[in-house]
């Protein structure tokens, strides 16, 4: 059964870390504040040869993207540093179910991606006259699908470095990256070749930031679209949780859960 | 009388490798178990089998006369564990560690006892300090401050008093023996301070090869071995022990 003081037991244990390390601040807050300040600039400069909208297209998909990147990121370098600092022992010693740990890890990286995207949403506003949080309900069903495939892309990399060992943490920041050129953030998926758009159709975040390009044209998000992107991401959940559970069920078998992080 | 904890034909294997055969045994309220064994016999094997952490190939453990595998969030509840080779979050102080193993076996009043455990294992003056800047006699009795914080019925120790000097030593050992006698605290421990261990063990599991070799009373064992100490013991009994010999 999940218990709401295990799970607070989890995120307070990043919290505090959080507390305590200036590195990870400047990861939280530097990153998001150069990215966009950079992008917006360049998009700036673009709109003004051009004269087209592209600044708010270009901030928009900025923030959502590192939204993703955040939540993935909460979730699997969260774990990385439970193994870096040899604590899974500990951890999965005591009453703490499967379960537990990842919803404290999930409370975490929504923390993380809420305090990255307010940044990047206020600087929006202050800097480039956007508005990111104007953008309502539409963008909201947006953001939590990109939550939805952040998690499911976070469960396989913890599954990746349960069963390949502290070698496969490099996925803690590569894998969500995989699918950047094929979710169409900074240009429609019409620009991809042929074979790109095929393989775009099977990325839940190519439909995610097509619609996102429709809600700043003014534009209804269509039921259809947002019911394919929902699906994949369903398709993706069910079998990020299936590899993640066998997973560690396999490092409790294999011993792998006592030498992870040695 | 129903034993707390029971073993019952303990297999695990790695493939090829065999790391544990056939083990079983009983431990009862109040009784303090000692494994001993030369390294690589399956000592730490065991321990992390009896935690869950490590899935058997085959055999059951029981707590309570309850199955771990199926009631195993309500079994470790009543169950502490240190190691001398797992470290807690550096980057935390001590109480915010143990606020969070405090949240993690849901202690009631835990600000209170974190300070009856942080007072136990002489930390009070470190409450705010960070890990890091911990020695490691410290940080071991850190370790067993937290595996105390929930006041477990059963405590599992791998090396608890490894880089404890002397003095603290023999603290922890009386500590540990008080807890058995006046609380009916059951311990499980392996060490290889052999000393310490015949102070404060009314029990012993001899492991080697990941086999038990012998298991019984402290005294019955002496007889069985006809020694009159545990150093002699152990060398008796795994006197064929070589530094190559690992299989567990």
């Amino acid at each position: 059964m999940v218990s709401f003081r295990r799970i607070l037991a989890i995120l307070l244990r990043h919290l505090y870390l959080l507390k305590h390390s200036v590195s990870r601040w400047i990861d939280l807050l530097y990153w998001p504040t150069i990215d966009l300040l950079l992008w917006g600039f360049v998009s700036l400069y673009i709109q003004q040869r051009e004269g087209s909208g592209i600044v708010y297209h270009f901030l928009g998909a900025l923030i959502l993207w590192n939204i993703l990147i955040r939540a993935q990121q909460g979730l699997a370098v969260g774990f990385l540093e439970d193994v870096w600092a040899r604590n899974l022992l500990h951890l999965f010693a005591s009453p703490l179910t499967l379960l537990d740990y990842v919803l404290g890890l999930l409370f975490f990286s929504i923390l993380k991606a809420a305090v990255a995207s307010l940044l990047m949403g206020c600087l929006g506003v202050l800097i480039f006259d956007f508005n990111f949080f104007a953008q309502g309900l539409a963008l909201f069903n947006l953001t939590f699908a990109l939550l939805l495939f952040a998690w499911s892309v976070g469960l396989i990399t913890i599954a990746l470095v349960l069963y390949f060992g502290q070698e496969a943490e490099i996925f803690a920041w590569a894998l969500a990256l995989l699918f950047l050129p094929f979710s169409a953030v900074f240009y429609p998926v019409s620009v991809l070749p042929p074979l790109f758009q095929e393989i775009a159709k099977f990325v839940p975040t190519s439909y995610v930031f097509e619609g996102m390009r429709m809600v700043f044209q003014a534009k209804d998000v269509p039921l259809l679209f947002l019911f394919k992107a929902y699906l994949l991401i369903l398709v993706y959940l069910i079998l990020s949780v299936f590899i993640f559970s066998y997973s560690f069920k396999l490092s409790k078998v294999q011993g792998k859960l006592t030498k992870v992080g040695e | 009388m129903l034993p707390v904890v029971q073993v019952f034909r303990l297999f695990k294997s790695y493939g090829k490798k065999s790391v544990l055969k056939d083990v079983s045994f009983s431990l009862f309220k109040g009784d303090i178990l000692g494994i001993i064994g030369p390294n690589g016999a399956g000592k730490t094997t065991l321990l992390y089998i009896l935690l869950g952490i490590i899935e058997p190939t085959s055999g059951e453990v029981k707590y309570f006369g309850k199955p771990l595998k199926k009631e195993r969030s309500k079994i470790l509840k009543r169950v502490g564990f240190a190691s001398n080779y797992v470290s807690l979050p550096y980057s935390l102080t001590v109480e915010e560690n143990l606020k969070v193993f405090a949240h993690l076996y849901e202690v009631k009043d835990y600000r209170k006892r974190i300070d009856e455990v942080l007072q136990t294992f002489k930390l009070a003056d470190k409450k705010k300090a960070l890990c890091r800047a911990l020695s490691t006699g410290e940080m071991m009795r850190l370790n067993l401050a937290r595996a105390f914080l929930h006041e477990p019925d059963v405590l599992l120790l791998d090396e608890p008093t490894a880089g404890l000097d002397p003095e603290y030593m023999r603290e922890v050992a009386e500590f540990l023996k008080k807890q058995a006698e006046e609380r009916g605290l059951s311990i499980i421990l392996t060490s290889h301070q052999l000393s310490e261990l015949e102070k404060i063990a009314n029990k012993l599991l001899l492991i080697k090869g990941g086999r038990i070799l012998a298991f019984g009373g402290l005294e019955e064992l002496f007889k069985l071995y006809g020694v009159d100490n545990l150093e002699e013991l152990y060398f008796k009994a795994f006197s064929n022990a070589s530094l190559g010999n690992s299989d567990g």
